[in-house]
């Protein structure tokens, strides 16, 4: 896993709520047995229309936004489990999602793949969601050694679990912790 | 202080605690599918760790398979690639495999209580998010991302925050025509499609009580439309009753002896919970769904409600409704009754018992998928199916179908259907898809009127 400390870009605003995985990455691109192309199909039923042209309306297309930072409605990443749906945004080239809040499966998902979910406050996303759509070359600072997410004129704290703060940091993932405990494994499992 | 029953559990198998940090879970059994399975296999092949206890793991063929001609090769490469690569892999690994055909195979959160593989008291887990549906049996299950099944893959364990308990209790008694299903719809659109994140959930009361397995599992599994990771309902009689003599569960005096012990599992009379609510059960009607998460649901009978907000204007948008709407007598064109929330033997019993003597209308495309070999065995032998084909229905194989919509059966662009199944996001049964979300008794009664109807007027 990459290591994450600091990341200072540009944002793509998504209002909606409750985005759901589904849409980040729809079933039927879920056939593959790798972990390869996905950023290619996310949001693709956003990002194209039906008859297949792009959908220009929709953020991701919009030329006046870029960067590795997706800042979206409350409730992201809710439904099914499909860790697909990480891979994507990972693939598509985001290292930061911001929301209000975020769906328990999704936030886990994204950790196990230096994804970091930021969850910032209603007051604070409203503004800051208002703030890029306004200024699209706004820089948004994430420092998570000190846990802080800021823009030139403001900045708010956030939390993260410590021990997958110290994963994120060194890149660590659960793997090798939990082979590191075999022996309490197997003595617990001698009382079953 | 009293525990709950989630505490229990919980702490009956925490391994080990990281300071400040998560806890050490042991995970007693692993069921797995072919599509959130194989990144893991590749993720513990290439670091040349071998799979802890490939015992306690079971396998099945279900989100990617399809719904006819189940016995001929599958026509799509890139699914049949998909199902060919469990194969190996549970091969290769000495992992039980229910695949495609097999008599014990279907949807995996409807095998695995059939077969008495979920019990009270167990931890289980699988890359599939509607997980919670195990909990009906005081179990504490819930679904994982792919990486978390490569660490139960490496470990048998998972590192996991311990969430905080939320109990909801519904009391009183529920009308003629109200389901399992319309009292979690209900729920959900009460509560908010995230007011159980980070919780797990209790339900409790007489209305859970006195449902069936089924109709606890109905419940269970769609605790995360709510947001929980998880469901849980007490064991009792109507449990021990449902396990006892299932294959895989425990016989004779070992069934005894585990009664003894699910017995203590309920929530003790002093325990605490981090949040509760109370629910009448004779608020709750006939329930529907009008937008694009099950938390837009109302009383059949209701309107849509005016809320000024632009997620739910967009989502009326896509669904092609206006603000104070009613669904009765919206035209409908295709109905599915199936999912792991909905395909099981009862599900069947109770649209069977509605369709019988009558005739579906013309205009409707009506799929009918049981949730496993076994549920459609049962089908026939009830002579349930004799009664869908009299009425001109037909019966499709066992899969999770167009609850999700990976295989072909897809709900075309634009079209409602009114479906049993969990979520209605957009496009999650087709590109483009309208899905009404509701009980198998409402969508029997759909497909019969070729429209939604008020269901408490027609039942007898």
């Amino acid at each position: 896993m990459e290591k994450f400390i600091q990341l200072s870009s540009t944002a793509i605003p998504l209002v909606t709520e409750n985005v759901d995985t589904d849409q980040i990455i729809p079933a039927r691109f879920l056939k593959a047995t790798d972990k390869l192309g996905f950023g290619d199909n996310v949001f693709r039923d956003w990002r194209y229309q039906k008859d297949g042209s792009v959908n220009e309306s929709f953020p991701l297309n919009n030329p006046i936004y870029g960067g590795s930072i997706l800042v979206a409605g409350d409730n992201f990443g809710c439904g099914s489990s499909r860790e697909h749906a990480a891979w994507a945004l990972v693939g598509y080239g985001f290292k930061v999602i911001v929301s209000s809040f975020f769906a328990d499966i999704f936030k886990g998902n994204a950790l196990n793949n230096g994804l970091l979910p930021v969850q910032v406050s209603e007051a604070f996303l409203k503004e800051l969601l208002q703030e890029i759509q306004e200024n699209p070359s706004l820089e948004i600072c994430i420092d998570l050694e000190n846990q802080v997410i800021s823009t030139s004129n403001k900045e708010e704290k956030f939390e993260i679990d410590p021990y997958k703060k110290v994963c994120m940091i060194n890149g660590y993932d659960d793997i090798d912790f939990l082979i590191s405990k075999k022996d309490k494994i197997k003595s617990f499992e001698a009382t079953l | 202080m009293g525990k709950t029953l989630f505490d229990k559990v919980w702490d009956a198998h925490i391994v080990d605690v990281v300071e400040n940090g998560p806890q050490v879970l042991y995970i007693d059994r692993h069921l797995i599918h072919e599509v959130t399975s194989p990144q893991a296999f590749n993720e513990l092949e290439s670091r040349g760790i071998s799979i802890a206890r490939p015992d306690k793991i079971v396998a099945t063929a279900d989100h990617n398979t399809p719904t006819l001609d189940q016995h001929l090769p599958v026509k799509d490469q890139l699914s049949r690639n998909q199902l060919e690569q469990l194969t190996k892999n549970c091969e290769k690994n000495k992992i039980t495999l229910y695949g495609l055909g097999h008599e014990n195979n279907g949807i995996v959160h409807v095998i695995a209580p059939e077969l008495g593989i979920t019990q009270p008291g167990m931890t289980m887990v699988c890359g599939d998010s509607h997980t919670s549906t195990h909990g009906a049996f005081g179990t504490i299950a819930f679904g994982i991302g792919t990486s978390q099944v490569a660490q139960v893959f490496a470990s048998q364990c998972l590192l996991l925050e311990k969430p905080k308990k939320l109990r909801v209790s519904v009391n009183g008694t529920l009308a003629k025509g109200v389901l399992p299903k319309d009292v979690i719809l209900y729920i959900i659109s009460k509560l908010g499609t995230n007011s159980g994140t980070g919780y797990f959930c209790e339900y409790a009361g007489n209305v859970f009580e006195e449902m069936s397995m089924e109709g606890r599992m109905t419940v269970c599994n769609m605790s995360i439309e709510m947001g929980a990771r998880g469901g849980m309902i007490a064991p009792d009689e109507t449990t021990f009753e449902y396990i006892k003599g299932r294959e895989f569960a425990p016989q004779g005096e070992e069934f005894d002896k585990k009664v003894a012990y699910w017995k203590t599992l309920p929530t003790d009379a002093d325990a605490v919970f981090d949040q509760e609510y109370h629910i009448k059960a004779e608020d709750i009607g006939p329930m529907i769904t009008y937008g694009t998460n099950p938390g837009m649901g109302i009383k059949i009978t209701e309107h849509i409600p005016e809320i000024a907000d632009a997620s739910f204007e967009k989502s009326l948008e896509y669904m092609n409704f206006k603000k104070g709407d009613s669904l009765i007598n919206k035209e409908i064109n295709y109905v599915f009754i199936g999912s792991c929330t909905n395909s099981r033997i009862e599900d069947f019993r109770v649209a069977a018992s509605f369709v019988k003597g009558k005739q579906k209308a013309q205009n409707v495309n009506a799929w009918l998928v049981p949730g496993s070999q076994k549920v459609a065995k049962q089908i026939q032998e009830e002579g349930l199916q004799s009664i869908f084909e009299a009425a001109g229905f037909t019966l499709r194989q066992p899969g999770c179908s167009a609850c999700l919509a990976m295989n072909d059966d897809k709900i075309p662009e634009g079209e409602y259907c009114v479906s049993t199944s969990n979520r209605n996001f957009e496009g999650r049964q087709g590109q483009g898809a309208r899905t009404i979300l509701a009980s198998p008794l409402v969508a029997a009664a759909t497909a019969i009127a070729g429209k939604i109807v008020d269901i408490t007027k027609h039942l007898n």
